[in-house]
């Protein structure tokens, strides 16, 4: 279980976060829905222990949290393969395991034998995020952070990488904290949808959902999400700076 | 390829023109003033062939190569230590520009005071010579880390000897190599000074001799052991790193 329980931050300019609480339970993939600067990122930040809240608590009772970036954060000087055997080196795992278990989850990825021996700056866009979120993946973390890591991808690849997650929450059983602004992708992926306010980030809904594949169901949950006024008001409004 | 031969061509066709150079002032000048390369080329020979080039090489070698080696080391981990430490770092900083800014001339001086003119002098001044260069190129490259990718490797728990060998060493490389090519090709020049200053048995101390017995040829050739000596460090050391580092420069990304 991971819980904020009435956490504030501040920043310099002010308040990210007033008084704010949220669960997130075993095996559930739980999105949050926001407009841009809302707070979403520091949610997952503070999650993660990258910050700490200014008053009120995190608490993660995960065994093995693992996050995946807004951008891939590949290590550049080394292969997709080193960049994957990497969050396996840093528990501790073998040279030699580590390499044999991050090659297994780059092969399902669908990468070739010669791929994963490519350094990051000579893999695609796509490529590139596959290799994230192995690097994520490869330690079988118990919650999953994902800071709108597909946000820089065409809709075609989207959905892959879509599918690779949520394939991933189904099969394995881990809880996900998955943040963005796209209400497609939010009903495209979520059990649980929560809708933030403006800055400071407050839950304005909060809702269980059937993750939809079918296009046109999909386009008809995300409407009638947004047919909702608070919804409306919170992700159309103009976006704080 | 050809690129490669034609660079190798004109290379070889600057330092002709530098022979020529060097040729037409003898000729204008007489043998007093400057000596004609062959006669300094055959100097240079007599030296190898009787053996006098071989020990002043040595001693010359270790006081410079043995100061870069401690010089470089102690800057590079000052430069880390510094670039991970604000407090340390800030502490450091003044004192590195400082010495950053006395000339080697002066080091020699002060070394050769504190040393005697034989001895440690050399290899002291070349050490203490280096070790700004170094520590600076170091403490940048540890400043102009990719904090993202810190972060990174901190939420998937790498230790900090992980992240030192995965994270910090390759993005050190770039600023760092560079400055140690220059601190070496620094401290054959600056090692043959203090050995003028000094005397002794290096080919600086050689100079020395050679200049107090007026033998401009004998000078000439001992000067030229040095440029072929840098040229040697360059083509062996200096020439493949420039290679590595073409290298590492990431491809540019595709789609």
């Amino acid at each position: 279980m991971l819980r904020f329980e009435d956490v504030t931050l501040r920043y310099d300019d002010g308040p990210v976060l007033a008084g704010f609480d949220l669960a997130v339970a075993p095996g559930e993939l739980v999105v949050l829905l926001g407009p841009s600067g809302c707070g979403k990122t520091s949610l997952l930040r503070l999650a993660c222990g990258l910050a700490a809240p200014s008053s009120g608590r995190v608490v993660n009772g995960f065994g093995r949290t693992a996050v995946v970036f807004q951008e891939p954060r590949l290590l550049p000087w080394w292969p997709a393969l080193d960049n994957v055997a990497f969050a396996l080196a840093a528990q501790g795992v073998t040279r030699a395991t580590a390499r044999h278990r991050a090659r297994a989850l780059l092969d399902r990825f669908g990468f070739t034998d010669a791929d994963t021996r490519k350094r990051p700056a000579a893999l695609s866009g796509g490529m590139q995020s596959r290799v994230a979120i192995a690097r994520a993946l490869v330690v079988r973390p118990d919650l999953v952070l994902m800071d709108e890591p597909f946000a820089a991808l065409d809709v075609g690849l989207r959905r892959d990488l879509q599918d690779l997650v949520r394939a991933a929450v189904t099969e394995t059983g881990l809880a996900a904290l998955f943040v963005t602004h796209d209400v497609t992708e939010a009903v495209r992926l979520a059990d649980r949808l929560v809708v933030l306010s403006a800055r400071p980030a407050r839950i304005v809904h909060d809702e269980r959902n059937q993750p939809r594949d079918e296009p046109a169901a999909m386009f008809r949950a995300a409407a009638a999400l947004l047919d909702r006024p608070v919804v409306r008001a919170a992700l159309l409004a103009p976006a704080a700076g | 390829m050809p690129m490669v031969v034609a660079r190798g061509a004109w290379g070889l066709l600057g330092l002709a023109g530098l022979g020529l150079a060097w040729q037409l002032g003898h000729d204008a000048l007489g043998p007093f003033v400057l000596p004609s390369p062959a006669e300094t080329v055959e100097r240079l020979w007599a030296l190898i062939v009787t053996g006098q080039a071989g020990p002043a090489l040595a001693v010359t070698g270790v006081n410079a190569i043995g100061g870069f080696l401690v010089g470089a080391l102690l800057g590079a981990a000052l430069g880390v230590t510094a670039g991970l430490l604000t407090p340390l770092g800030a502490t450091l900083r003044p004192v590195l520009t400082v010495m950053l800014g006395v000339p080697p001339i002066a080091w020699v001086v002060l070394a050769l005071l504190w040393f005697g003119p034989r001895g440690l002098a050399p290899a002291f001044t070349v050490s203490i010579t280096v070790l700004p260069i170094v520590f600076s190129a170091a403490f940048q490259g540890i400043l102009a880390r990719d904090q993202k990718l810190s972060e990174m490797a901190r939420v998937v728990g790498a230790s900090p000897l992980l992240s030192f060998r995965m994270l910090l060493l390759p993005q050190l490389l770039d600023p760092l190599l560079p400055a140690l090519a220059t601190a070496l090709a620094f401290s054959w020049k600056v090692g043959v000074m203090a050995e003028v200053l000094g005397g002794g048995t290096g080919i600086g101390g050689m100079i020395a001799t050679e200049r107090a017995h007026l033998d401009l040829a004998g000078t000439m050739a001992w000067i030229l052991l040095v440029v072929a000596l840098l040229l040697v460090c360059d083509g062996l050391l200096l020439a493949p790193m420039r290679r590595f580092l073409r290298t590492r420069r990431p491809a540019p990304a595709a789609g």
